[in-house]
C-alpha cells in the first residue's frame, strides 16, 4: 500500500478511535483540552510511521500507547519545572501534577469513559454551539474541517469555538463522570438535545440551498445508536433514537429530483425506508417498556410512529395523535406544540377547528417570525376555500424562512392560488 | 453510506454444521461491539442451499429449482448491513471480525439517493463552498 492509499485508513481508524482514546485519556488526565492534544499528537506519529510500518493490529491500543508516554513525558516535565519553582504551592503540586494512575484498565471503564465524555462536551456550562461543535469533535472524530462544512462557518471560527469550549471546561473545573442522582436528568437532555440539533440541522437545513445536510442526520443517529447502547435504561434516549430513526426513513421520499422539499402528505410512501422504520418502531417499545410516562422524545417518537405505520395518508390515526400531542403540550408547553395539535386537530376534527386554534396562536411573540406558522394557516385556509386569505399567509411565510428551498415550495403554493382564484 | 457484509458457504455452512462454541462467543462480542459503534444496522445468518430455491426467468417460463445449489463459494451463509462513514471504515471493521481459515468475506456499498450519503459529491461540495463564501461575506459587510 502506498502513502497516499493509506491515508483515509489511518482516518478511518482515527475515527472508529478517536473517542475511545481521548475518554481514556481524559479519565486519566483529568482535562478533556489535554487529552485531546494528547491523542491529536498521537494521530500525528502514525500519520508518520503507518505509511512505511503498515497499520498495527490493534490501533487503538497502539494510539492510546503512545499518547500515554506523551503524557507521562509531559507530567515528569511539569514535575521537575515545579521542583525547581519551590514558591508554587504544594497544594498545587499535589492536585493538579502528580503523575496520574495511567495504567489503570481501559477496557473496563470503556462505556463510562464515553459516557462521560459525551456528558462533558454536553456540559452546561458551555454555550450551545460550543456542545455541538465538541461533540462533534470529540465523540465524531470530525476535524475542524468537516464540522465547519456542515454548519456553513468558516474553519478558524470553529477552531476558536473548540478552544474556547475547552479553555472554559478547564477553568470552570467540570469533573469527568456520569452525573448521578438529580443532575442525572438534566444533564442527560442536554445531551440529548445536542444529538438532536445535529440531526435537525441535517435534516431540515435552516440556512442556505440545501434542503438536507445528509452528513449531520448519519452522525447524529449514529451518535443516538452510541448512547442507546451506553445508556439502556435511560428511556429518553430510546425515545429520540425512535425519532430520528423514523425522521431518516423518510429522507429519500422528502426531496424531489430538482432538491425541493415534499410534504409529509405528498410523500411516495414506497419510498419510506422500512428497515429504519423497524429500527424506529423497536426503540420506541423498548423506550415505552422502560416508563410509563413518555418523555418528550418518546412522545415525538410515537406521534412519528403514527404516520410510519399508515400505509396511505388516508390510514393516518389523526385522533391518536391529538392526544399524543395533547400529553406533548402538556410537558412542553412551548407555542410550537400547539401550533402542530392545530395541524393533527385539523386533520382529525376538520379544517375549521385546526384555524380556531391558529387564531389564539397568532398573538403569540414567539411565533411572530415562524414562518410554519402562516404555511400552517395558509394550508388551513385553503382547505376552507378562503383562497385569498391562504395566500397572503404562504406569501408571509415565504417571505420568513431563511431557506431557499422551502421558499420556493410557499411561493409555488402562493401562486398556484394565484392563478386558481 | 451503508455497506453489505456477505459472508460466503463453505461445506460447513452448506452441511447445516453451526460453527464452534467458542467462535459463537467471539462472533457474539464483534457483534456487540459492531452495536456500541451504531455501525450494525442488521445482520441474518441464513440455512443451507438445501432449504432454498431457486426460479429461473426465460421469457415467460419460470422454472423452479430446489436446492441444495453445487459452487458452495457462490452461495451466501450470511449478511450484515452497517452503517458506516467511508468504505475504510468498514474493512477496518471487518478486519476485527473472528473469521479464519483462509474464509473470505465480501464487502458491497448499498445504493443510497445521492443525497443521503456520507460523501458529498464534488457538486454538492462545490455549492457548500459558494455558500460559505456567501455567508461569509454577508458577516464581514
Amino acid at each position: 500500500m502506498t502513502a497516499t492509499d493509506i491515508h483515509p485508513t489511518i482516518e478511518a481508524v482515527w475515527k472508529i478511535e478517536s473517542p475511545k482514546v481521548i475518554a481514556g485519556l481524559t479519565r486519566m488526565v483529568r482535562d478533556v483540552g489535554l487529552a485531546e492534544d494528547l491523542a491529536q499528537d498521537a494521530l500525528v506519529v502514525a500519520l508518520e510511521q503507518w505509511p512505511n510500518s503498515g497499520v498495527p493490529d490493534n490501533p487503538g491500543a497502539w494510539l492510546m500507547a503512545i499518547a500515554k508516554r506523551r503524557a507521562i513525558d509531559l507530567f515528569r516535565r511539569n514535575q521537575l519545572l515545579i521542583r525547581k519553582h519551590e514558591e508554587v504551592s504544594r497544594d498545587l503540586e499535589a492536585k493538579q501534577m502528580a503523575v496520574p494512575d495511567f495504567d489503570a484498565g481501559i477496557e473496563d471503564n470503556l462505556g463510562d469513559d464515553l459516557l462521560s465524555l459525551m456528558f462533558i462536551s454536553c456540559h452546561p456550562v458551555l454555550s450551545t454551539d460550543a456542545r455541538v461543535a465538541l461533540t462533534l469533535r470529540l465523540l465524531g472524530g470530525l476535524t475542524t474541517d468537516e464540522i465547519a462544512r456542515a454548519f456553513l462557518a468558516s474553519e478558524p471560527a470553529i477552531a476558536q469555538r473548540i478552544v474556547r469550549a475547552k479553555r472554559t471546561l478547564a477553568d470552570a473545573q467540570v469533573p469527568f463522570e456520569v452525573p448521578r442522582g438529580a443532575e442525572l436528568a438534566a444533564r442527560l437532555s442536554s445531551v440529548l438535545e445536542v444529538i438532536y440539533l445535529i440531526f435537525n440541522e441535517g435534516y431540515s437545513a435552516t440556512a442556505g440551498e440545501d434542503w438536507i445536510r445528509p452528513g449531520l442526520c448519519e452522525e447524529a443517529l449514529r451518535l443516538g445508536r452510541v448512547l442507546a447502547e451506553l445508556a439502556p435504561l435511560e428511556p429518553e434516549v430510546h425515545g429520540l433514537a425512535a425519532l430520528m430513526e423514523i425522521q431518516a426513513s423518510r429522507m429519500k421520499a422528502r426531496v424531489g429530483t430538482s432538491g425541493e422539499p415534499i410534504l409529509l402528505f405528498d410523500q411516495d410512501r414506497a419510498k419510506w425506508d422500512q428497515l429504519l422504520i423497524t429500527r424506529g418502531l423497536a426503540a420506541l417499545e423498548r423506550a415505552e417498556r422502560l416508563s410509563v410516562a413518555r418523555g418528550s422524545y418518546t412522545l415525538q417518537a410515537a406521534i412519528a410512529a403514527c404516520h410510519a405505520r399508515a400505509r396511505t395518508g388516508d390510514q393516518t390515526d389523526w385522533s391518536r395523535i391529538v392526544t399524543l400531542y395533547d400529553e406533548l403540550a402538556e410537558l412542553v408547553p412551548s407555542p410550537v406544540v400547539h401550533l402542530n395539535r392545530a395541524v393533527a386537530v385539523g386533520m382529525a376534527s376538520g379544517p375549521a377547528a385546526g384555524f380556531e386554534l391558529t387564531e389564539r396562536l397568532t398573538s403569540e411573540a414567539s411565533l411572530r417570525n415562524y414562518h410554519l406558522l402562516p404555511s400552517v394557516r395558509g394550508d388551513l385556509l385553503t382547505k376552507l376555500g378562503r383562497l385569498a386569505e391562504a395566500r397572503a399567509e404562504f406569501e408571509r411565510a415565504a417571505s420568513l424562512t431563511r431557506n431557499t428551498r422551502e421558499r420556493e415550495l410557499l411561493l409555488t403554493r402562493a401562486e398556484r392560488l394565484h392563478s386558481s382564484h | 453510506m451503508r455497506v453489505m457484509v456477505i459472508v460466503k458457504g463453505d461445506k460447513n455452512s452448506e452441511a447445516g454444521i453451526l460453527p464452534k462454541k467458542e467462535l459463537f462467543a467471539e462472533m457474539g462480542k464483534f457483534n456487540e461491539q459492531l452495536a456500541k459503534a451504531g455501525v450494525m444496522l442488521a445482520g441474518e445468518g441464513l440455512q443451507p442451499s438445501s432449504k432454498g430455491k431457486r426460479v429461473k426467468f426465460s421469457g415467460t417460463t419460470r422454472t423452479v429449482i430446489d436446492g441444495p445449489f453445487t459452487e458452495s463459494k457462490e452461495l451466501i451463509a450470511g449478511f450484515w448491513l452497517w452503517q458506516v462513514r467511508s468504505m475504510e471504515e468498514a474493512v477496518e471493521w471487518l478486519k476485527r471480525a473472528p473469521f479464519d481459515g483462509g474464509t473470505e468475506i465480501e464487502i458491497r456499498q448499498v445504493f443510497e439517493a445521492e443525497d443521503f450519503g456520507a460523501e458529498f459529491t464534488p457538486e454538492l461540495k462545490e455549492q457548500e463552498e459558494r455558500i460559505r463564501q456567501q455567508i461569509e461575506k454577508q458577516k464581514a459587510s
